[in-house]
């Protein structure tokens, strides 16, 4: 245990993390010296259309991790069904996965978060009708006044009340909205709203945190604040999942990056390393990103008929591996 | 004068009679239910009726009172478990749905002839059956009392300076009660400005919501601590309550069917509702609450388990509803059609109209729905001839009233007279 608190904080040091993540294959589902979360099997349908479908995936302890991939390729679905928000289609068919050591295939979404992950959403949630102050006091666990036969006997949780108040007024510090604390949650402005639900969630102190596009809709300036509380929230040793459109935001501050398309996980690596893999690329842009549409060669039947074998013949291989 | 003087007793004694008590208390249930958690129930009066039924038939059956009120509790507790075990897993619209059906199963089945040894079917249980252990716990003594013994028939026998006079009191109370609260609303902004001021930080960005502050600071010319105003709204409402006593001197049995002691036992115990409502909410399980009225996701995603939270929402609402179900039918008859579904959307006139998710806007709420209904039946009768409208067409006619008021304060004051216009407007 004292070897990897060691390890931890020495994460803080980008040279340490390097070194850590050089020994990793950059191949999807690769084995991580020391995973937090380790995912099998996961698979998740709607009709007839597969969501989601990872058949194994691991995330190192105390590092960034981005998970990257187009629109519709199941990064939010990915987030729903390990956090307890949504059930595999594959539950009964060996989907397992686990969260610092403990399994949590069947577990409730409250269950997870107590377990020590805690997620925010993409479309953030903080709850307009309460005030700022109220939204982080109920982002603190094991409080005794929350239980209702203690509930009405106010010593019982005074103390522990004034204990959790200080600690929200010290991340409302961190994140600039102390001075909003009184004002309602509703009043707040959408990048606000990002950085409370934020700060709410790490009122748990959480052992990983999930963020769901947390830079969608912020300006470029509250951009680099944001990600210099992520960048600290890792310093700290919270290892951090996130889910990104903006490629400099992960090439900026990633240690790792994982990549779904289709909801498979594509390729896995270094910011750089993934970036230009063709997996990803075709995954991105399309397999025909280079050809010139522009281009009066196209036009003709010839090309044509080449396109139209090619698309056949990726077809078929699609079909194989189904 | 004395028509209207005739009509406003009527309105007190209709305001302060045993069965608005009753409706208050399953308003209070309803607001837990409502206002703080969000659970759409529109079964109260399911509530209502269990309690009703299963505290007057194990009475009935010679059952001693005590048990009988738990029992009360007990079928409203079941009744809760098993609406809510099934739905709060789901969207709100199902527990709605399944409540105001179970609701009409249970009133159904209390009609149903195969009961009749139990439940009276639709002739219903006497209040006698019932009533003789409650009456009998009664200190009051026999008799009749007055309210209040020194009344305005005892200065100058009652003349029209003196009623005037009382009125005037009595408004200008009301006035002063409104004053204060108002001023205990302005206050958090006003203070919260001034911080901003010491911090330098004042921007002109703040718009509209600093000019509303500066209108709070010009009205408040004097500044009130907070306890000194509580203590007076505290004097005010006590004042005003003598007041009405006085200027409606109203009498009944000390302990009777319908008297003195079933009313003291039912305002006692809206009181006590009202304090276990106000030590729940102030307290992290109220946070709670209001944080699954507004979005259970995410109160999820913090690792709170909502399900059993909102059953215990939905549980002790359900309570509440018993016990005012119970307090319905003491001075009545335990009558399955008087507690069907209009008495919940009563209820929800009360509690919309004194203010949902605030403390006392319940009782607030059905006191004044109970007495302005019994306004506009009165004035209808008084001064709308028999050839337009008879009595039996006054009586609907004060529910017509009723619904347009109701559908009036929805629009044009959606968090009623207690509630705080400031947090409904973030209504996303």
């Amino acid at each position: 245990m004292s070897e990897s608190t060691v390890a931890r904080s020495d994460l803080a040091d980008p040279a340490t993390r390097q070194a850590l993540m050089a020994g990793v294959d950059a191949t999807p589902g690769s084995a991580k010296p020391d995973s937090i979360l380790v995912v099998d099997n996961i698979v998740r349908q709607f009709g007839g259309i597969t969501a989601v479908d990872v058949s194994h995936l691991e995330v190192q302890r105390g590092i960034i991790t981005a998970l990257i991939g187009p629109n519709g390729a199941g990064k939010t679905t990915f987030f729903n069904l390990i956090t307890g928000f949504d059930k595999p289609s594959s539950a009964k068919t060996g989907a397992h996965w686990s969260f610092d050591g403990a399994t949590l295939d069947k577990t409730s979404a409250s269950s997870v978060a107590k377990a020590g992950m805690v997620r925010t959403f993409q479309l953030t949630k903080a709850l307009s009708r309460m005030t700022v102050m109220d939204n982080m006091m109920l982002g603190a666990q094991g409080q005794a006044g929350e239980n209702l036969l203690k509930c009405v006997f106010k010593p019982l949780w005074s103390g522990q009340e004034k204990a959790i108040e200080e600690k929200a007024k010290e991340l409302l510090q961190r994140f600039k909205l102390l001075e909003k604390k009184d004002d309602y949650a509703g009043s707040l402005s959408g990048g606000q709203r990002k950085l409370l639900e934020m700060a709410r969630a790490l009122m748990s102190d959480p052992k990983m945190i999930m963020l769901d596009e947390p830079m969608a809709g912020v300006n470029p300036a509250l951009t680099q604040s944001l990600l210099g509380h992520i960048q600290s929230l890792r310093d700290d040793g919270t290892t951090v999942l996130f889910v990104e459109h903006d490629m400099h935001v992960v090439r900026h501050i990633s240690d790792w990056v994982a990549v779904m398309a289709e909801g498979r996980l594509v390729a896995e690596g270094p910011a750089d390393t993934v970036m230009s893999d063709t997996a990803v690329i075709d995954a991105y842009l399309g397999a025909h990103h280079d050809t010139d549409l522009g281009d009066d060669a196209l036009l003709s039947d010839q090309a044509m008929v080449e396109i139209q074998q090619e698309v056949a013949a990726e077809q078929a291989e699609r079909e194989e591996e189904a | 004068m004395d028509t209207i003087q005739a009509i406003l007793n009527s309105m007190l004694r209709e305001a302060i009679s045993p069965q608005t008590a009753a409706v208050a208390i399953a308003a209070i249930g309803l607001n837990v239910h409502f206002g703080f958690t969000g659970l759409l129930n529109i079964g109260q009066s399911g509530f209502m009726l269990l309690g009703a039924y299963g505290f007057a038939i194990s009475i009935g059956h010679g059952l001693p009172l005590i048990v009988g009120v738990l029992l009360g509790f007990a079928a409203a507790l079941v009744f809760a478990l098993v609406l809510g075990a099934p739905t709060l897993k789901l969207r709100g619209d199902y527990l709605a749905i399944v409540t105001i059906s179970a609701a009409e199963i249970i009133r159904y089945v209390g009609r149903s002839a195969l009961l009749t040894d139990f439940t009276g079917a639709a002739q219903g249980l006497q209040g006698v059956s019932y009533r003789t252990p409650f009456t009998n716990l009664s200190f009051f003594g026999d008799g009749d009392s007055t309210l209040s013994p020194f009344n305005i028939y005892d200065i100058a026998g009652g003349a029209v300076w003196v009623r005037l006079v009382g009125w005037l009191a009595l408004a200008a109370c009301i006035a002063g009660i409104v004053l204060l609260v108002k001023a205990g609303r302005a206050r958090p902004t006003v203070a919260r400005r001034a911080s901003r001021d010491a911090g330098g930080r004042l921007t002109p960005a703040a718009g509209t919501e600093s000019r509303a502050d500066l209108g709070a600071d010009a009205r408040q010319v004097t500044a009130v601590s907070a306890p000194v105003r509580r203590m007076g709204i505290g004097a005010l409402i006590a004042l005003s309550v003598f007041l009405l006593f006085f200027l409606m001197p109203t009498s009944y049995q000390d302990t009777g069917v319908s008297g003195w002691w079933v009313r003291f036992v039912a305002w006692l115990l809206v009181a006590v509702c009202l304090l276990v409502v106000y030590l729940l909410v102030r307290s992290p399980w109220g946070r709670l609450l209001r944080g699954i009225r507004e979005d259970e996701d995410a109160i999820r995603s913090l690792g709170k388990n909502v399900f059993a939270i909102k059953m215990q929402a939905l549980i002790i609402g359900g309570l509440f509803g018993a016990l005012g179900g119970m307090l319905y039918v003491l001075p009545a008859s335990v009558q399955p059609d008087s507690m069907g579904r209009s008495l919940t959307f009563f209820c929800y006139t009360a509690l919309l109209l004194g203010g949902a998710a605030t403390i006392f806007g319940p009782v607030l709420g059905a006191v004044i729905f109970y007495a302005a209904r019994i306004m506009i039946k009165g004035v209808a009768n008084a001064y709308i001839p028999d050839s337009i409208m008879n009595g039996q067409q006054t009586e609907q006619f004060s529910f017509i009233v009723v619904g347009v008021a109701l559908m009036l304060i929805v629009i044009f004051r959606p968090q009623g007279i207690l509630g705080n216009k400031r947090e409904l407007r973030f209504n996303v």
